[in-house]
């Protein structure tokens, strides 16, 4: 792959005592979208969690853009790019939507034009613009975290199961919003269990277990081969 | 796939019963107002209790104000803060001392004056000195309650041997600038200049800190902070940065509380600022630890219920907020505003 807007090599990451990543190889390509796959524990978020810099690397390097940002802090890394849209949603729930939305322009204002895009993805959004983070539905404050990430320009977006329990409609809602960010030629990481997104959106696969890439090529090469699927993931995702 | 039906939510309105539990904390005050007027059955007494309790609050929330943040932003149990208090008051009293014939002058505007200075020097030594104690004694314990409470208390009997060694070990009588004694007579009632003062003071303050908390990009950030601070950090802002600063404020403020305190009292000691930390920790901890507005409404509780029921019942004076912190805590034992923590 050439020029990979992000290039994980042999990470290492401990989370207390215990060792999760084990060597964890990954290439993510620009302007594309990137399913990180796997069963549960496997180590998804614990590799985005280290690639925006809530978990140090041990060992190993993590390169974004060219750039060596292993020993970089969350906030540096944040800053030359890099979005991240946590498993927990992690919105402020004492502070309105506007609020949530003006501390995610971390570098000026928000820019009226990209909040008018926003609100045309997330249509409650402008509804509930006054209200308190805190007293919006599942659903709504999962719009919130990713409008969040888009409310500046971002090289990578991070993003962790934006779809979990979710009711399908908002799902319809959250994917809609995913693709017309793949549209602007963003690049994303999204670790996805909805394997009707997962295909959906996915241009690149990587499938992990026991904290490593076990498998990594095309999307429409794993979603059309329930074989590889069955020994990669133990399931095959159509039957899902 | 298919795509969402048309989305049109709208916000139901709370039920009365939940909108009052909601607002209760809010609620408290003047409920704890009309059953002072009540039991106590004459006005002018009520008003000037009145009065005197808010005084108090209001000095106690500048005190407790900068401990919560502190708490709230980084999980730090300073137990130093108390130190912040007393130097606050002795490089305070040491101004208004200095300019005797300033503070002897009966002219409102020279005895502001020196209030004035007494207050900005006390919040420039006790913020750089905040500043010192979290890089040598906090930065070391972060993350571990058991030895931030041991090197805290450490870092506090430093600080109180310090001002005896430069103040010396005996407490320092003074009296308060000129125009600042006395009362004015309002309703029958005697209102002393000192304690309207300090209501002022007090109102102004967190009028000013709820403007910055809620109108400024700094402020968004310090409540987000609270909440979640790993995700303020995933959007870019250094909260370390942030949580010095605040730190640094924290203590200018206790400072400044301390050289309000010393001023009200009239005497002060390098144990004072130890003494009030009982008052500050039970505003803190009723108010919801981490919560500004808790934190207000928990100090104005105190400083009301201490004042009225030191009237009604002296005895009583002196467990009725311990009293008062049990009740809330049965009531809400996160406190009566808690931050929700995403941690």
């Amino acid at each position: 792959m050439s020029d990979p807007i992000l290039r994980l090599e042999g990470i290492h990451t401990d989370i207390a005592q215990y060792h999760i990543l084990h060597g964890v190889d990954l290439e993510v390509p620009r302007g594309a979208v990137t399913m990180l796959l796997g069963r549960n524990g496997v180590g998804k978020t614990t590799t985005l969690r280290t690639v925006i810099g809530h978990w140090q690397a041990r060992a190993g390097r993590i390169l974004f853009d060219g750039a060596e940002i292993t020993g970089a802090k969350t906030p540096d890394r944040a800053r030359m790019g890099i979005g991240y849209v946590p498993e927990d949603m992690g919105i402020f729930s004492d502070l309105t939507v506007e609020e949530n939305m003006t501390l995610a322009a971390a570098t000026g204002p928000l820019d009226p034009a990209r909040r008018d895009r926003i609100f045309e993805a997330f249509p409650p959004l402008r509804t509930f613009w006054r209200s308190p983070a805190g007293t919006l539905s599942g659903g709504q404050k999962q719009m919130l975290t990713i409008a969040r990430a888009m409310a500046e320009e971002r090289r990578l977006y991070l993003i962790d199961e934006p779809t979990k329990g979710l009711a399908p409609a908002i799902v319809s809602t959250m994917a809609g919003a995913l693709r017309d960010l793949k549209r602007q030629g963003a690049s994303i990481l999204l670790v996805e269990q909805n394997f009707a997104v997962a295909k959906a959106l996915g241009d690149y696969a990587a499938v992990m277990d026991d904290g490593r890439i076990v498998w990594a090529g095309e999307m429409q090469e794993l979603a059309t081969d329930a074989g590889l699927q069955e020994r990669l993931m133990g399931l095959s995702m159509e039957a899902q | 796939m298919t795509d969402a039906p048309a989305h049109r939510p709208t916000m139901g309105d709370l039920p009365l019963a939940d909108r009052i539990a909601r607002a209760m904390p809010v609620l408290l005050v003047p409920i704890l107002l009309v059953l002072g007027f009540l039991a106590i059955g004459n006005p002018s007494s009520w008003l000037t209790l009145t009065v005197s309790g808010l005084a108090m609050g209001m000095m106690i929330f500048v005190m407790a104000s900068g401990l919560t943040l502190v708490f709230g932003l980084m999980d730090v149990i300073n137990f130093g803060h108390g130190a912040f208090i007393s130097v606050g008051a002795f490089v305070g009293v040491s101004v208004v001392l200095g300019l005797a014939e300033w503070t002897q002058a009966p002219s409102l505007l020279l005895n502001l004056g020196v209030v004035l200075l007494a207050v900005l020097a006390a919040m420039a030594v006790t913020g750089l000195l905040g500043w010192a104690f979290e890089r040598v004694i906090v930065k070391p314990v972060y993350g571990a309650h058991l030895k931030q409470i041991l090197v805290t208390v450490g870092g506090l009997i430093v600080i109180e041997q310090l001002i005896h060694v430069i103040w010396g070990p005996d407490e320092i009588f003074f009296a308060r600038p000129e125009m600042l004694k006395g009362a004015i007579t309002f309703w029958g009632a005697a209102l002393e200049k000192y304690r309207l003062l300090a209501v002022a003071v007090g109102l102004v303050l967190f009028v000013a800190m709820r403007m910055i908390f809620r109108r400024t990009k700094i402020g968004l950030i310090v409540r987000a902070g609270v909440e979640n601070g790993e995700m303020v950090e995933a959007l870019g802002y250094r909260l370390r940065l942030v949580f010095i600063g605040v730190f640094i404020a924290g203590s200018a403020l206790a400072g400044l509380g301390g050289v309000m305190w010393g001023l009200y009292q009239e005497v002060i000691t390098a144990g004072m600022g130890e003494e009030m930390m009982i008052l500050v920790f039970i505003v803190v901890i009723i108010g919801g630890l981490g919560s500004v507005e808790g934190a207000f409404i928990g100090a104005l509780l105190v400083g009301l219920l201490q004042n009225y029921i030191a009237f009604l019942e002296p005895k009583v004076a002196l467990i009725s907020n311990i009293g008062l912190m049990t009740a809330i805590l049965m009531w809400r034992p996160q406190g009566m505003m808690p931050v929700v923590k995403a941690k």
